[in-house]
Protein backbone atom coordinates (compact mmCIF):
# COMPACT_ATOMS: atom_id res chain seq x y z
CA UNK A 1 0.00 0.00 0.00
CA UNK A 2 1.46 3.32 -0.79
CA UNK A 3 0.94 6.43 1.71
CA UNK A 4 -0.19 9.51 0.00
CA UNK A 5 2.32 12.00 1.71
CA UNK A 6 -0.15 14.80 1.90
CA UNK A 7 -2.70 13.34 3.68
CA UNK A 8 -5.35 16.59 3.17
CA UNK A 9 -5.26 15.36 -0.42
CA UNK A 10 -6.50 11.73 0.11
CA UNK A 11 -8.86 11.64 3.29
CA UNK A 12 -10.57 8.30 1.96
CA UNK A 13 -6.95 6.96 2.79
CA UNK A 14 -6.43 8.66 6.14
CA UNK A 15 -9.87 7.44 6.91
CA UNK A 16 -8.87 3.46 5.84
CA UNK A 17 -5.84 3.88 7.99
CA UNK A 18 -7.60 5.41 11.20
CA UNK A 19 -7.14 2.22 12.91
CA UNK A 20 -3.18 2.86 12.31
CA UNK A 21 -1.52 4.78 15.03
CA UNK A 22 2.21 4.75 13.39
CA UNK A 23 3.27 4.44 10.02
CA UNK A 24 6.76 3.34 8.85
CA UNK A 25 7.78 2.95 5.39
CA UNK A 26 11.21 2.03 4.07
CA UNK A 27 12.80 3.99 6.97
CA UNK A 28 16.70 3.84 6.93
CA UNK A 29 18.60 6.32 9.34
CA UNK A 30 21.70 6.73 11.30
CA UNK A 31 25.19 6.77 9.47
CA UNK A 32 25.39 4.29 6.80
CA UNK A 33 27.86 1.58 7.23
CA UNK A 34 27.79 2.36 11.21
CA UNK A 35 26.70 -0.78 12.92
CA UNK A 36 24.18 0.57 14.67
CA UNK A 37 22.41 1.52 11.50
CA UNK A 38 19.02 0.48 10.34
CA UNK A 39 18.20 0.21 6.88
CA UNK A 40 14.70 -0.26 4.63
CA UNK A 41 12.41 -1.01 8.00
CA UNK A 42 8.39 -0.76 7.04
CA UNK A 43 6.04 -1.81 9.90
CA UNK A 44 2.52 0.24 11.19
CA UNK A 45 1.30 -0.17 15.46
CA UNK A 46 -2.21 -0.14 15.51
CA UNK A 47 -3.67 2.38 18.07
CA UNK A 48 -3.74 1.15 21.52
CA UNK A 49 -1.17 -1.39 21.04
CA UNK A 50 1.44 -2.51 22.78
CA UNK A 51 4.69 -3.28 20.75
CA UNK A 52 8.13 -4.83 22.40
CA UNK A 53 11.16 -3.98 20.17
CA UNK A 54 13.88 -6.30 20.32
CA UNK A 55 17.27 -7.26 19.35
CA UNK A 56 20.86 -7.43 20.00
CA UNK A 57 23.07 -4.74 20.88
CA UNK A 58 24.13 -2.33 18.25
CA UNK A 59 21.06 -3.67 16.46
CA UNK A 60 19.81 -0.33 15.79
CA UNK A 61 16.61 0.00 18.31
CA UNK A 62 17.85 3.29 19.66
CA UNK A 63 18.30 4.70 16.36
CA UNK A 64 14.75 3.90 15.14
CA UNK A 65 13.19 5.25 18.19
CA UNK A 66 15.57 8.48 17.55
CA UNK A 67 14.57 8.44 14.03
CA UNK A 68 11.03 8.35 15.02
CA UNK A 69 11.09 10.76 17.54
CA UNK A 70 13.17 13.08 14.93
CA UNK A 71 16.16 13.41 17.37
CA UNK A 72 18.24 12.06 14.33
CA UNK A 73 17.26 12.60 10.43
CA UNK A 74 16.36 10.19 8.66
CA UNK A 75 18.74 9.27 5.32
CA UNK A 76 15.44 7.77 4.05
CA UNK A 77 11.47 6.68 3.96
CA UNK A 78 8.59 7.86 5.59
CA UNK A 79 7.14 8.01 9.50
CA UNK A 80 3.29 9.52 9.94
CA UNK A 81 1.03 9.05 12.61
CA UNK A 82 -2.91 9.13 11.65
CA UNK A 83 -1.72 9.93 8.37
CA UNK A 84 0.38 13.22 9.17
CA UNK A 85 4.19 13.00 7.98
CA UNK A 86 6.19 13.34 11.16
CA UNK A 87 8.55 15.51 9.73
CA UNK A 88 6.09 18.27 10.09
CA UNK A 89 4.12 17.06 13.07
CA UNK A 90 6.86 15.60 15.72
CA UNK A 91 5.13 16.32 18.73
CA UNK A 92 2.42 13.56 18.55
CA UNK A 93 5.03 11.38 19.70
CA UNK A 94 6.47 11.43 22.93
CA UNK A 95 10.07 9.59 23.71
CA UNK A 96 11.85 8.84 27.07
CA UNK A 97 15.21 8.98 26.80
CA UNK A 98 17.40 6.12 28.04
CA UNK A 99 18.57 6.55 31.71
CA UNK A 100 22.41 7.17 30.76
CA UNK A 101 21.03 10.26 28.20
CA UNK A 102 19.49 12.36 31.34
CA UNK A 103 21.36 14.57 33.56
CA UNK A 104 20.08 13.67 36.75
CA UNK A 105 21.98 16.24 38.87
CA UNK A 106 20.51 19.35 36.60
CA UNK A 107 18.67 21.71 38.67
CA UNK A 108 14.95 21.04 37.71
CA UNK A 109 12.14 19.36 39.66
CA UNK A 110 9.69 16.82 38.48
CA UNK A 111 7.25 19.48 38.11
CA UNK A 112 10.17 21.50 35.94
CA UNK A 113 10.93 18.46 33.46
CA UNK A 114 7.46 17.76 32.84
CA UNK A 115 6.46 21.50 31.92
CA UNK A 116 9.43 21.17 29.07
CA UNK A 117 7.35 18.89 27.61
CA UNK A 118 4.79 21.75 27.17
CA UNK A 119 7.14 24.54 25.29
CA UNK A 120 6.05 23.84 22.07
CA UNK A 121 2.39 24.59 23.17
CA UNK A 122 3.59 27.44 25.12
CA UNK A 123 4.94 28.93 22.41
CA UNK A 124 7.77 31.52 21.46
CA UNK A 125 8.60 34.62 23.91
CA UNK A 126 5.58 33.56 26.08
CA UNK A 127 5.79 32.15 29.97
CA UNK A 128 3.51 28.76 31.04
CA UNK A 129 -0.49 29.82 31.73
CA UNK A 130 -2.47 28.23 34.28
CA UNK A 131 -3.36 25.70 31.22
CA UNK A 132 0.01 24.49 31.06
CA UNK A 133 0.47 24.22 34.80
CA UNK A 134 -3.06 22.02 34.93
CA UNK A 135 -1.56 19.81 32.14
CA UNK A 136 1.63 19.35 33.78
CA UNK A 137 -0.31 18.62 37.01
CA UNK A 138 -2.85 16.31 35.98
CA UNK A 139 -0.18 14.01 34.10
CA UNK A 140 1.65 13.41 36.51
CA UNK A 141 -1.61 12.49 38.44
CA UNK A 142 -1.78 9.85 35.66
CA UNK A 143 1.78 8.62 36.46
CA UNK A 144 1.04 8.64 40.58
CA UNK A 145 3.79 11.21 40.40
CA UNK A 146 1.89 14.52 42.10
CA UNK A 147 3.27 14.38 45.34
CA UNK A 148 6.64 14.50 44.00
CA UNK A 149 6.05 17.43 41.88
CA UNK A 150 8.97 19.93 44.15
CA UNK A 151 11.16 16.54 44.41
CA UNK A 152 14.57 17.60 42.52
CA UNK A 153 14.70 14.86 39.87
CA UNK A 154 18.09 13.03 40.97
CA UNK A 155 16.44 12.56 44.28
CA UNK A 156 13.86 9.78 42.60
CA UNK A 157 14.03 6.46 42.75
CA UNK A 158 14.88 4.46 39.10
CA UNK A 159 11.05 3.50 38.44
CA UNK A 160 9.93 6.82 39.84
CA UNK A 161 12.30 8.85 37.02
CA UNK A 162 11.43 6.81 34.57
CA UNK A 163 7.33 8.36 35.13
CA UNK A 164 8.16 11.43 35.11
CA UNK A 165 9.77 11.37 31.78
CA UNK A 166 6.65 8.99 30.87
CA UNK A 167 4.41 12.25 32.39
CA UNK A 168 6.70 15.06 30.16
CA UNK A 169 5.94 12.38 26.56
CA UNK A 170 2.61 12.64 27.75
CA UNK A 171 2.48 16.58 28.62
CA UNK A 172 3.04 16.93 24.91
CA UNK A 173 -0.50 15.96 24.30
CA UNK A 174 0.64 12.64 22.59
CA UNK A 175 -1.36 9.31 22.67
CA UNK A 176 2.31 7.59 21.17
CA UNK A 177 4.69 6.79 23.76
CA UNK A 178 8.03 6.08 22.62
CA UNK A 179 10.64 4.17 25.37
CA UNK A 180 14.11 3.41 24.79
CA UNK A 181 15.78 0.63 27.50
CA UNK A 182 13.04 1.41 30.20
CA UNK A 183 14.27 -0.78 32.01
CA UNK A 184 17.87 -1.39 32.00
CA UNK A 185 19.73 -0.26 35.29
CA UNK A 186 16.26 -1.11 37.53
CA UNK A 187 15.56 -3.74 39.30
CA UNK A 188 12.54 -6.07 39.49
CA UNK A 189 9.69 -3.98 41.17
CA UNK A 190 10.65 -0.71 39.65
CA UNK A 191 9.89 -2.48 36.28
CA UNK A 192 6.73 -3.79 37.64
CA UNK A 193 6.25 -0.34 38.92
CA UNK A 194 7.00 1.08 35.09
CA UNK A 195 5.09 -1.53 33.72
CA UNK A 196 1.75 -0.77 35.86
CA UNK A 197 2.41 2.37 35.25
CA UNK A 198 2.44 2.27 31.15
CA UNK A 199 -0.94 -0.69 31.36
CA UNK A 200 -2.71 2.14 32.44
CA UNK A 201 -2.31 4.56 30.21
CA UNK A 202 -2.59 1.94 27.62
CA UNK A 203 -6.10 1.00 28.71
CA UNK A 204 -6.43 5.10 28.42
CA UNK A 205 -5.71 3.96 25.08
CA UNK A 206 -2.10 5.10 24.73
CA UNK A 207 0.11 3.55 22.24
CA UNK A 208 2.96 2.05 23.90
CA UNK A 209 6.29 1.33 22.55
CA UNK A 210 8.91 0.09 24.18
CA UNK A 211 12.86 -1.36 23.27
CA UNK A 212 14.27 -3.75 25.52
CA UNK A 213 16.64 -6.86 26.47
CA UNK A 214 13.86 -8.30 28.61
CA UNK A 215 12.38 -11.13 26.12
CA UNK A 216 10.56 -12.26 28.95
CA UNK A 217 8.62 -9.31 29.82
CA UNK A 218 8.72 -8.87 25.90
CA UNK A 219 6.68 -11.77 24.99
CA UNK A 220 4.03 -11.94 28.06
CA UNK A 221 3.27 -8.07 28.51
CA UNK A 222 2.53 -6.90 25.47
CA UNK A 223 0.63 -7.42 22.43
CA UNK A 224 3.62 -7.87 19.70
CA UNK A 225 6.82 -8.48 19.19
CA UNK A 226 9.14 -6.48 17.17
CA UNK A 227 12.95 -8.14 16.15
CA UNK A 228 15.62 -6.19 14.44
CA UNK A 229 19.19 -6.04 13.79
CA UNK A 230 19.49 -3.54 11.32
CA UNK A 231 16.94 -4.41 9.47
CA UNK A 232 13.31 -5.59 10.55
CA UNK A 233 13.46 -9.74 10.97
CA UNK A 234 9.85 -10.45 11.99
CA UNK A 235 7.04 -8.29 13.53
CA UNK A 236 4.20 -10.21 15.47
CA UNK A 237 2.73 -12.82 18.13
CA UNK A 238 5.72 -14.03 20.32
CA UNK A 239 5.39 -17.60 18.65
CA UNK A 240 5.74 -16.38 15.30
CA UNK A 241 8.80 -14.21 15.97
CA UNK A 242 10.75 -16.64 18.39
CA UNK A 243 11.40 -19.44 15.79
CA UNK A 244 14.81 -20.94 15.80
CA UNK A 245 15.84 -19.19 12.01
CA UNK A 246 14.52 -15.07 13.48
CA UNK A 247 16.51 -15.74 16.52
CA UNK A 248 19.24 -17.08 14.41
CA UNK A 249 19.14 -13.99 12.58
CA UNK A 250 19.12 -11.95 15.19
CA UNK A 251 21.25 -13.33 18.11
CA UNK A 252 23.23 -15.50 15.96
CA UNK A 253 22.71 -18.05 18.11
CA UNK A 254 23.39 -16.61 21.40
CA UNK A 255 18.99 -17.04 22.72
CA UNK A 256 17.44 -19.70 21.90
CA UNK A 257 13.56 -20.21 23.02
CA UNK A 258 11.97 -23.36 24.11
CA UNK A 259 7.89 -24.40 23.92
CA UNK A 260 6.56 -26.41 26.09
CA UNK A 261 2.55 -26.26 26.32
CA UNK A 262 1.32 -23.15 26.82
CA UNK A 263 4.81 -21.54 28.14
CA UNK A 264 7.86 -20.31 27.04
CA UNK A 265 11.12 -20.67 28.11
CA UNK A 266 13.73 -17.53 27.08
CA UNK A 267 17.67 -18.73 27.45
CA UNK A 268 20.13 -15.55 26.71
CA UNK A 269 23.65 -15.39 26.41
CA UNK A 270 24.04 -12.08 26.46
CA UNK A 271 24.46 -10.21 29.40
CA UNK A 272 24.05 -6.53 28.89
CA UNK A 273 20.70 -6.07 30.47
CA UNK A 274 22.79 -3.90 33.11
CA UNK B 1 38.91 48.69 65.29
CA UNK B 2 36.93 48.82 62.53
CA UNK B 3 35.10 51.88 61.22
CA UNK B 4 32.76 51.70 58.53
CA UNK B 5 33.98 55.43 57.39
CA UNK B 6 37.04 54.00 56.54
CA UNK B 7 35.97 50.73 55.65
CA UNK B 8 33.04 51.51 53.19
CA UNK B 9 32.81 55.80 52.93
CA UNK B 10 36.29 56.72 52.22
CA UNK B 11 36.68 54.39 49.15
CA UNK B 12 33.43 55.58 47.90
CA UNK B 13 34.53 59.24 47.70
CA UNK B 14 36.51 58.46 45.13
CA UNK B 15 35.21 58.35 40.96
CA UNK B 16 37.16 55.47 40.27
CA UNK B 17 36.17 53.61 43.26
CA UNK B 18 32.28 54.04 42.36
CA UNK B 19 32.22 53.31 38.89
CA UNK B 20 34.59 50.04 39.70
CA UNK B 21 31.71 49.13 42.21
CA UNK B 22 29.04 49.80 39.52
CA UNK B 23 30.80 47.83 36.96
CA UNK B 24 31.09 44.70 39.38
CA UNK B 25 27.97 44.55 40.32
CA UNK B 26 26.45 44.26 36.63
CA UNK B 27 29.30 42.25 35.66
CA UNK B 28 29.06 39.40 38.85
CA UNK B 29 24.93 39.60 37.96
CA UNK B 30 25.59 39.17 34.69
CA UNK B 31 28.02 36.36 34.62
CA UNK B 32 26.05 34.72 37.52
CA UNK B 33 23.38 34.50 35.14
CA UNK B 34 25.15 33.49 31.90
CA UNK B 35 27.32 31.57 34.27
CA UNK B 36 24.57 29.45 35.43
CA UNK B 37 23.98 27.76 31.73
CA UNK B 38 27.82 27.51 31.22
CA UNK B 39 27.88 25.27 34.33
CA UNK B 40 24.90 22.85 34.03
CA UNK B 41 26.33 22.97 30.61
CA UNK B 42 29.65 21.48 31.62
CA UNK B 43 30.84 23.82 29.16
CA UNK B 44 34.08 25.48 31.56
CA UNK B 45 36.52 24.82 29.24
CA UNK B 46 34.43 26.34 26.39
CA UNK B 47 34.45 29.28 28.95
CA UNK B 48 37.75 29.70 29.63
CA UNK B 49 38.79 29.14 25.66
CA UNK B 50 36.54 31.55 24.53
CA UNK B 51 37.89 34.44 27.20
CA UNK B 52 40.94 33.86 25.37
CA UNK B 53 40.04 33.64 21.70
CA UNK B 54 38.65 37.69 22.15
CA UNK B 55 42.88 38.70 22.38
CA UNK B 56 43.70 39.60 18.62
CA UNK B 57 40.53 41.54 19.02
CA UNK B 58 41.25 43.69 21.57
CA UNK B 59 44.57 43.42 20.99
CA UNK B 60 44.18 44.82 17.50
CA UNK B 61 41.60 47.70 18.94
CA UNK B 62 44.40 48.19 21.55
CA UNK B 63 47.45 49.24 19.77
CA UNK B 64 45.26 51.62 17.95
CA UNK B 65 45.35 54.08 20.47
CA UNK B 66 49.04 54.28 20.44
CA UNK B 67 50.35 54.46 16.99
CA UNK B 68 49.52 51.75 15.35
CA UNK B 69 51.95 48.83 13.73
CA UNK B 70 49.19 48.07 11.04
CA UNK B 71 46.37 49.13 10.00
CA UNK B 72 42.80 47.89 10.83
CA UNK B 73 40.42 49.37 8.50
CA UNK B 74 36.80 49.17 10.40
CA UNK B 75 38.62 49.26 13.92
CA UNK B 76 40.08 52.51 13.24
CA UNK B 77 36.49 54.38 12.48
CA UNK B 78 35.73 53.66 15.98
CA UNK B 79 37.10 57.13 18.07
CA UNK B 80 36.18 56.03 21.54
CA UNK B 81 38.62 53.69 23.20
CA UNK B 82 36.70 51.42 25.21
CA UNK B 83 33.92 50.98 22.66
CA UNK B 84 36.67 49.80 19.94
CA UNK B 85 38.16 47.63 22.28
CA UNK B 86 34.89 46.25 22.96
CA UNK B 87 33.67 45.59 19.22
CA UNK B 88 37.02 44.25 18.77
CA UNK B 89 36.59 41.72 21.55
CA UNK B 90 33.28 41.21 20.29
CA UNK B 91 34.19 40.62 16.67
CA UNK B 92 36.98 37.69 17.85
CA UNK B 93 34.65 36.20 20.61
CA UNK B 94 31.80 35.31 17.93
CA UNK B 95 34.02 34.26 15.50
CA UNK B 96 35.44 32.27 17.58
CA UNK B 97 31.78 31.40 19.17
CA UNK B 98 30.61 30.59 15.37
CA UNK B 99 33.99 29.05 14.45
CA UNK B 100 34.02 26.24 17.21
CA UNK B 101 30.15 25.66 17.14
CA UNK B 102 30.28 24.98 13.28
CA UNK B 103 33.41 22.78 13.91
CA UNK B 104 31.73 20.47 16.19
CA UNK B 105 28.37 20.30 14.42
CA UNK B 106 28.67 16.88 12.89
CA UNK B 107 30.69 15.08 15.84
CA UNK B 108 33.41 14.37 13.51
CA UNK B 109 35.70 16.15 16.02
CA UNK B 110 34.91 16.04 19.63
CA UNK B 111 34.40 19.45 21.19
CA UNK B 112 37.14 19.80 23.53
CA UNK B 113 39.70 19.09 20.33
CA UNK B 114 38.34 21.84 18.22
CA UNK B 115 38.13 24.12 21.60
CA UNK B 116 42.04 23.47 22.27
CA UNK B 117 42.98 24.37 18.85
CA UNK B 118 40.79 27.29 18.02
CA UNK B 119 41.35 28.62 21.56
CA UNK B 120 45.16 28.30 21.41
CA UNK B 121 45.75 29.64 17.87
CA UNK B 122 43.72 32.16 18.49
CA UNK B 123 45.31 33.66 21.46
CA UNK B 124 48.70 33.11 19.96
CA UNK B 125 47.38 35.49 17.38
CA UNK B 126 46.29 38.22 19.90
CA UNK B 127 50.16 37.98 21.43
CA UNK B 128 51.43 37.93 18.03
CA UNK B 129 49.36 41.14 17.16
CA UNK B 130 50.14 43.12 20.74
CA UNK B 131 53.69 42.17 20.76
CA UNK B 132 54.14 44.12 17.15
CA UNK B 133 53.56 47.00 19.79
CA UNK B 134 56.77 46.50 22.23
CA UNK B 135 55.06 49.59 24.28
CA UNK B 136 52.04 47.46 24.43
CA UNK B 137 53.39 44.25 24.93
CA UNK B 138 55.70 45.23 27.96
CA UNK B 139 52.84 46.97 29.63
CA UNK B 140 49.43 46.84 28.57
CA UNK B 141 49.06 43.28 28.02
CA UNK B 142 49.20 42.56 32.07
CA UNK B 143 45.59 44.97 31.95
CA UNK B 144 44.09 42.62 28.94
CA UNK B 145 45.47 39.57 30.58
CA UNK B 146 44.53 40.42 34.29
CA UNK B 147 41.31 42.97 33.79
CA UNK B 148 42.17 46.73 35.02
CA UNK B 149 39.17 47.78 37.10
CA UNK B 150 40.80 51.45 37.84
CA UNK B 151 40.86 52.40 34.09
CA UNK B 152 36.64 52.10 33.82
CA UNK B 153 35.63 54.88 32.10
CA UNK B 154 31.95 56.01 31.65
CA UNK B 155 31.86 54.28 28.11
CA UNK B 156 32.45 51.35 29.88
CA UNK B 157 29.91 51.60 32.56
CA UNK B 158 27.43 52.11 29.54
CA UNK B 159 28.64 48.93 27.56
CA UNK B 160 28.21 46.78 30.41
CA UNK B 161 24.45 48.58 31.03
CA UNK B 162 23.89 47.96 27.47
CA UNK B 163 24.97 44.40 27.34
CA UNK B 164 24.02 43.23 30.76
CA UNK B 165 20.25 44.64 29.76
CA UNK B 166 20.35 43.06 26.59
CA UNK B 167 21.81 39.68 27.69
CA UNK B 168 19.61 39.13 30.93
CA UNK B 169 16.08 39.86 28.50
CA UNK B 170 17.55 37.56 26.02
CA UNK B 171 17.65 34.98 29.15
CA UNK B 172 14.37 36.23 30.25
CA UNK B 173 12.47 35.93 26.52
CA UNK B 174 14.28 32.36 25.67
CA UNK B 175 14.77 30.81 29.19
CA UNK B 176 12.24 27.95 29.10
CA UNK B 177 14.19 27.14 25.10
CA UNK B 178 17.64 27.31 26.82
CA UNK B 179 16.86 25.39 29.39
CA UNK B 180 15.62 22.27 27.27
CA UNK B 181 18.60 22.39 25.12
CA UNK B 182 20.89 22.52 27.92
CA UNK B 183 19.25 19.74 29.60
CA UNK B 184 17.64 17.41 27.19
CA UNK B 185 18.63 18.59 23.25
CA UNK B 186 16.66 15.33 22.16
CA UNK B 187 13.19 16.83 23.14
CA UNK B 188 14.33 19.98 21.85
CA UNK B 189 14.59 18.41 18.33
CA UNK B 190 11.07 16.27 18.73
CA UNK B 191 9.74 19.79 19.68
CA UNK B 192 11.08 20.72 16.25
CA UNK B 193 13.08 23.67 17.95
CA UNK B 194 15.73 25.12 15.81
CA UNK B 195 18.33 23.65 18.21
CA UNK B 196 21.42 24.83 16.28
CA UNK B 197 20.46 28.49 16.30
CA UNK B 198 19.76 28.72 19.86
CA UNK B 199 22.90 27.29 20.80
CA UNK B 200 24.85 29.21 19.06
CA UNK B 201 22.82 32.16 20.72
CA UNK B 202 23.67 31.11 24.11
CA UNK B 203 27.21 30.64 22.42
CA UNK B 204 27.01 34.39 21.75
CA UNK B 205 25.92 35.33 24.62
CA UNK B 206 28.51 33.51 26.54
CA UNK B 207 31.25 35.53 24.26
CA UNK B 208 29.26 38.94 24.64
CA UNK B 209 29.33 38.47 28.67
CA UNK B 210 32.96 37.99 28.88
CA UNK B 211 34.05 40.68 26.64
CA UNK B 212 31.89 43.26 29.08
CA UNK B 213 33.81 41.55 31.68
CA UNK B 214 37.18 41.94 30.42
CA UNK B 215 37.96 45.42 32.27
CA UNK B 216 36.55 44.23 35.45
CA UNK B 217 38.96 40.65 35.73
CA UNK B 218 40.38 40.41 32.75
CA UNK B 219 40.97 37.23 30.47
CA UNK B 220 42.71 34.80 32.43
CA UNK B 221 40.75 34.91 35.41
CA UNK B 222 37.48 35.38 33.42
CA UNK B 223 36.14 31.38 33.78
CA UNK B 224 36.18 31.85 37.92
CA UNK B 225 33.12 34.83 37.59
CA UNK B 226 31.26 32.66 35.23
CA UNK B 227 31.90 29.25 37.30
CA UNK B 228 32.07 29.83 40.67
CA UNK B 229 28.95 32.15 41.62
CA UNK B 230 26.72 29.54 39.10
CA UNK B 231 29.07 26.36 40.97
CA UNK B 232 27.78 27.94 44.76
CA UNK B 233 24.47 28.37 43.32
CA UNK B 234 23.57 24.81 42.31
CA UNK B 235 25.18 23.61 45.89
CA UNK B 236 22.44 25.36 47.08
CA UNK B 237 19.04 25.63 44.68
CA UNK B 238 17.08 22.77 43.19
CA UNK B 239 15.92 24.64 40.07
CA UNK B 240 17.22 26.51 37.48
CA UNK B 241 15.54 29.99 37.93
CA UNK B 242 17.03 29.77 41.59
CA UNK B 243 20.01 28.71 40.69
CA UNK B 244 20.29 31.86 38.15
CA UNK B 245 19.08 34.20 40.68
CA UNK B 246 21.61 33.21 43.56
CA UNK B 247 23.89 32.86 40.96
CA UNK B 248 23.41 36.48 40.12
CA UNK B 249 23.25 37.41 43.68
CA UNK B 250 26.66 36.05 44.64
CA UNK B 251 28.31 37.50 41.55
CA UNK B 252 27.27 41.24 42.27
CA UNK B 253 28.49 40.50 46.09
CA UNK B 254 31.47 38.99 45.32
CA UNK B 255 32.36 41.88 43.14
CA UNK B 256 31.78 44.68 45.63
CA UNK B 257 33.56 43.09 48.17
CA UNK B 258 36.33 42.37 46.16
CA UNK B 259 36.62 45.72 44.88
CA UNK B 260 36.80 47.04 48.39
CA UNK B 261 39.19 44.38 49.92
CA UNK B 262 41.53 45.54 46.78
CA UNK B 263 41.43 48.54 47.70
CA UNK B 264 42.21 48.08 51.82
CA UNK B 265 44.59 45.53 50.66
CA UNK B 266 46.14 47.37 47.69
CA UNK B 267 46.25 44.49 45.87
CA UNK B 268 44.89 43.71 41.97
CA UNK B 269 40.87 43.83 41.46
CA UNK B 270 40.48 40.82 39.45
CA UNK B 271 42.53 38.34 41.87
CA UNK B 272 40.77 39.61 44.78
CA UNK B 273 37.15 39.25 42.97
CA UNK B 274 38.28 36.39 41.91
CA UNK B 275 39.79 35.23 45.35
CA UNK B 276 36.72 36.42 47.44
CA UNK B 277 34.08 33.91 45.07
CA UNK B 278 36.15 31.00 45.73
CA UNK B 279 36.16 31.58 49.40
CA UNK B 280 32.41 32.21 49.08
CA UNK B 281 32.74 28.46 46.81
CA UNK B 282 34.71 26.58 49.96
CA UNK B 283 33.02 27.94 52.78
CA UNK B 284 28.99 26.98 51.01
CA UNK B 285 31.00 23.49 49.77
CA UNK B 286 31.78 23.25 53.56
CA UNK B 287 28.48 24.17 54.72
CA UNK B 288 26.43 21.52 52.57
CA UNK B 289 28.83 18.88 52.87
CA UNK B 290 28.17 19.19 56.44
CA UNK B 291 24.52 19.13 56.57
CA UNK B 292 24.22 16.45 53.87
CA UNK B 293 26.98 14.40 56.57
CA UNK B 294 25.20 15.30 59.48
CA UNK B 295 21.47 15.17 58.31
CA UNK B 296 18.82 13.29 60.13
CA UNK B 297 18.02 11.60 56.65
CA UNK B 298 21.76 9.81 56.62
Amino acid sequence: MILSKDPQSSPVEFIENDRCALQVQQLSAGYAGHRQAIHDVSFTVNRGERLAVIGPNGAGKSTLFKALAGIIPHTSGNVSTYGLDCRTSHTLIGYVPQYEEVDWQFPATVFDVVMMGRIRKIGWLRFPRKVDRDGVYSTLEQVGMAHLSNRQIGQLSGGQKRRVFIARALVQETDIILLDEPFSGVDVNAEDEIMETLEHLNRTGITIILSTHDLQTASTRFDRLMLINQQLIAIGKPEDVFTPSNLRQAYGGAVSVFQQGNEMLIFSDEHDHA
Amino acid sequence: MIDLQTLIQNPLSYDFMQRAILAAVIVGIVSGVVGSFVVVRGMSFFGDALAHSILPGVSAAYIYSGGAAFSMPLLSEIQDESLRLFVGGLAAGIFAAVLIGWLTRDKRLKEDTVIGIVFVAMFALGIAIISSDPRAYGRDLVHILFGNILGISNTDIWIMVVCGVVVIGIVVFFFKELVVISFDVGLARTLQLPTEGLRILLLVLIAVTIVASLQIVGITLMLAMLIAPAAIAQLVTKRMHHMIIVAAVVGAVSGVVGVFISYHLGIATGPAIVLTVTTLFLIAFSMTYISERFSPAH
